[in-house]
């Protein structure tokens, strides 16, 4: 995962939803099939004790909250640090964290925080508003260059940390923000007793990393780093210090030791989940999910179906303006591309239901806009994925000039046969399967693909810097709900507008009309003027197809039948999120 | 006892190599084609007594119907007999002469899938005869390259010795350090993303064999050398034989069987080369079956543990085509010793 410490932030969430992950809050855990189905709605009185072992797809490129890039070093985050407010992801609304209160100013620009009191760091130091102070130093340092900074960058300024007391900080915004609360998620308090030297010699690039002993380091999470064995697993164990009790007062987490194995691929999960080495797990494939749920020992599992989740998967062309006259068979077929119909047609061939059963064995949704299901607060209802129609495809081709030649090929005004490729990256294979329905649902207009499976640095590279390619199947899932966490998807100089990103100024007038609803949404703080605003960027998105909107998957996770609290959710870490509150019934429990 | 089980393995290849030549004709649908009402179908049965105990001379399959586990029951309420010789899906015979007769297929809306259906609802034994048509053709044409640049160079290496021959060696020890895999890739990524399947085989071909030629020109150099310097080509030399006339007449004649028996041993080699990479996902576009990527298939764990069957088949095929290649080596070997 090395290579990824080395790409931006918007990467990493594309990577993120390369791994298809992305969970989604908001929709109804649906119990599924087999034992375990109860699915508690309130924390659960647990007992002491107990080792938890839990996957991670790859070893996480740090330990530095401050450099987490990579969605393992992110979760690794997640359990190991805490935040001032905090992101309930079962809730999906902020909650008090080390902030245990706080105000914001009329104008929405100030926000006053009173920070928690006796709260200490795993090594027993104590925590106050000058490791808040540091801790926004350190983010906001473009030397630092952590993938979070652009997080706390508000209408182009930095943010403003005070200190007003011991326990009292104020944070200043360059003008009111909608999500202003959702900010300081993610964001972990960093002991500056530890780091403030390393950080003052430049060096705190070099700390954390996952070989660094376990005395070297401080954090607020439940849990806090202690033996790594190299291509094998990291072992966490219990922060003795965490601020979190439970309703009784006792001390949180209740697990002693978390162990995170390293399983490289989905299957390598899914067979160790089955044979009893991995206890949880999150991001279950549709298939594995089926599997284990019809294999033997199922009996001793409990499989969450959440439903659809975040997460969108999607077919672009590349519709980049592309200069001189570097890729001129690409900028030939962007003559197809760039035309409405012609992307309403292929939204119309594509069979999302094939997609949905054969790809997702039915764990699927398909989709008619950018928002999926998953997203119950901000989804624009109305828009619904269109219905399959051959006939209607054709039609729409041949009333901008597309004819089918006599040996069945399309082929445009000019009489040029229509053909173009499909790229996406090999590592996803429900991906690649629905490339390859893509490809034969295209076929019946008479559109020869080559479906194209490409390592995910080098599909990364063709996207946003080279723009050599024709279509794209990719998929993107935000990490929360809110509409500000897709905006650097919808507006045209975001890093994610992938059929043409980082736009100067808007190439159409749709995609200014988006720009302009975007930015207004983010200013606003009325609730329901902004969702009226945000319905209509849907309604534009649905109705133009820079992305022909397939399937958002369901997010399925799975434990053992014994562990107590284990509700996942649809946002990240899914099974995960509430670890300080998972524990092992006395039926079964770990050595 | 070994030539005659040479001769069947010669025969069984053959067979092979026939059938996957003419794969359009062989399978009973094209390797694309999606029924997507029949994701992971079973192997179909053939039947000769229907449900009331008739026996029926041409076999017959019935329909099936999802039921309730997510598997397939037979409907028995419709027979779908074989077709010999019938019309189905269009294809071009050796790449050229458009036709759309199979050796076998059942009328429509019958399903035949011989060895059951892959995610999407493609028949496996039509994946899997075309999937040798590039799995078995890559390593002939691969190990044919190989032999045939292995053999010019050793036998010049060999023939004329000295500087040549060490120039021409150690470019052979460079050539087998080389990490032809990275090359490999790096030659696909250098390709623009449309290029055509064909090609990319193609560029599959030229790497194995580009890279396949030092072992065999090492041998058949020792051949040449021990031959140059016997007394018949020796005399020859003395009445004025020419370098080219020695070359043709005395030296490659006597490497035949060292070449024989090389490239009965290089091309299962080879296949399964091509079989490795397309499993690693570098090989063939996946777009178009190969033995490596059905294999490649069989890494999921859903499908290891509910369907690992069917992938078997080109892991069995696999078998048998480096078995029948090794058994003619050894023939080829006994017959020249």
């Amino acid at each position: 995962m090395t290579i990824l410490e080395s790409i931006p932030r918007a990467l990493a969430i594309l990577l993120v939803a390369a791994q298809l992950a992305c969970g989604a809050p908001g929709s109804e855990p649906a119990p599924a099939e087999g034992p375990g189905s109860d699915s508690p709605s309130a924390s659960l009185q647990g007992t002491p004790g107990g080792r938890l072992v839990a996957a991670l797809r790859a070893e996480p490129g740090t330990l530095n909250p401050v450099l987490a890039a990579d969605r393992p070093a992110q979760t690794l985050r997640y359990l190991t640090h805490s935040d001032l407010i905090h992101i309930n992801r079962e809730t999906q609304l902020t909650e008090p964290a080390l902030a245990e209160s706080w105000s914001v100013s009329e104008d929405g620009t100030l926000y006053t925080l009173r920070l928690r009191r006796g709260v200490f760091f795993s090594d027993g130091e104590p925590f106050d508003a000058d490791d808040v102070v540091f801790t926004f130093e350190v983010y906001l340092d473009p030397e630092v260059a952590s993938p979070n900074r652009s997080l706390l960058i508000v209408h182009g300024e930095p943010v403003r940390l005070e200190k007003i007391d011991a326990h009292t900080v104020t944070l200043r915004l360059a003008g009111p923000y909608a999500a202003g609360e959702r900010l300081f998620d993610s964001i972990a308090m960093l002991p500056e007793h530890l780091l403030a030297a390393p950080y003052a010699g430049g060096t705190l690039s070099d700390e954390w990393k996952i070989s660094t002993p376990s005395d070297r380091f401080a954090g607020l999470g439940p849990f806090q780093p202690s033996v790594y064995r190299s291509g094998e697993s990291l072992t966490l164990k219990r922060n003795p210090h965490y601020w979190r009790r439970d309703s009784q007062g006792r001390q949180l987490p209740y697990l002693d030791e978390l162990v995170l194995r390293f399983a490289p691929s989905e299957d390598a999960e899914a067979i160790r989940f089955q044979s009893g080495e991995i206890d949880i797990l999150s991001d279950i494939s549709a298939g594995n999910f089926v599997a284990l749920a019809a294999s033997a020992t199922s009996a001793e599992l409990s499989l969450r179906d959440l439903g659809p989740g975040l997460a969108y998967n999607f077919l672009f062309f590349n519709l980049n303006e592309l200069a001189g006259d570097d890729l001129p068979a690409v900028a030939a077929r962007q003559e197809w591309f760039r035309q409405l119909e012609f992307r309403r047609a292929v939204s119309e061939v594509v069979d999302r239901d094939a997609i949905t059963r054969l790809v997702y064995q039915g764990l699927a949704r398909p989709l008619g806009g950018p928002v999926p299901e998953g997203n119950r607060l901000w989804r624009n209802t109305a828009l619904e994925a269109p219905a399959r129609s051959v006939e209607s495809a054709r039609a729409r081709l041949r009333a901008a000039g597309f004819t089918l030649g006599a040996d069945g090929t399309l082929r445009d005004p000019r009489g040029a046969p229509v053909r173009f490729s499909i790229v996406t990256n090999s590592s996803n294979r429900q991906r690649v399967e629905i490339a390859a329905i893509v490809q034969e649902d295209l076929r019946a207009l008479g559109i020869e693909v080559q479906v194209v499976p490409i390592g995910f640095q080098s599909l990364v590279q063709r996207l946003l810097e080279t723009h050599d390619y024709d279509a794209c199947i990719l998929g993107l899932g935000g990490g929360d709900v809110d509409p500000n966490s897709e905006s650097t998807v919808w507006l045209s100089s975001g890093s994610r507008h992938l059929w043409a990103p980082a736009q100067e100024s808007p190439v159409t007038s749709w995609e200014a009309t988006v720009d302009e609803l975007m930015t207004r949404q983010l200013t606003e703080i009325d609730a329901a003027a902004r969702k009226r605003q945000y319905d209509q960027v849907q309604q534009i998105l649905a109705e133009q197809l820079p992305l022909v909107y397939l399937v958002s998957p369901n997010v399925l996770a799975g434990a053992h039948r014994d562990l107590g609290n284990f509700r996942p959710t649809i946002l990240e870490p899914s099974a995960l999120w509430n670890v300080h509150e998972l524990f092992w019934t006395p039926s079964r429990k770990k050595p | 006892m070994t030539s005659r089980s040479a001769r069947l393995a010669a025969y069984c290849l053959l067979a092979l190599h026939a059938v996957a030549a003419l794969p359009g004709f062989f399978a009973p649908y094209g390797y694309a084609v999606q029924d997507r009402d029949f994701p992971y179908a079973p192997p179909t049965r053939l039947h000769f007594f229907d449900a009331r105990g008739t026996l029926h001379l041409v076999p017959f399959i019935y329909g099936l119907r999802p039921d309730e586990g997510g598997s397939y029951a037979e409907d028995t309420s419709e027979r779908y007999p074989l077709r010999f010789f019938a019309r189905g899906d269009s294809y071009r015979l050796l790449g050229l002469i458009p036709s759309s007769r199979h050796l076998v297929t059942v009328d429509a809306p019958g399903r035949l899938f011989l060895m059951g259906s892959d995610a999407l609802g493609r028949d496996l034994f039509s994946r899997l005869v075309y999937g040798g048509t590039v799995s078995l053709y890559a390593g002939l044409f691969g190990a044919a390259l190989a032999l045939a640049l292995g053999g010019l160079i050793g036998a010049l290496a060999g023939f004329y010795g000295g500087r040549l021959d060490s120039v021409l060696m150690r470019t052979s020890e460079v050539f087998m350090a080389l990490p032809w895999l990275y090359l490999l890739i790096a030659a696909r990524a250098i390709q623009p993303l449309d290029t055509p399947p064909a090609r990319a085989l193609l560029i599959v071909i030229l790497i194995l064999g580009g890279f396949g030629w030092p072992r065999p020109a090492r041998l058949i150099r020792g051949v040449a050398a021990s031959i140059g310097r016997r007394e018949h080509v020796l005399a020859a030399r003395g009445f004025g034989a020419s370098d080219l006339y020695l070359l043709r007449r005395h030296v490659l004649p006597r490497t035949g069987s060292v070449i024989w028996t090389q490239g009965a041993l290089l091309v299962p080699q080879f296949v399964l080369a091509e079989v490795g990479l397309s499993f690693l996902g570098v090989g063939v576009s996946p777009s178009i079956p190969s033995w490596g990527n059905m294999l490649g298939d069989l890494q999921h764990f859903h499908v290891l543990t509910s369907d690992w069957w069917w992938l078997g088949f080109p892991g069995l095929a696999l078998v048998f085509v480096t078995l029948a290649y090794h058994l003619l080596a050894r023939g080829a070997t006994v017959t020249s010793g």
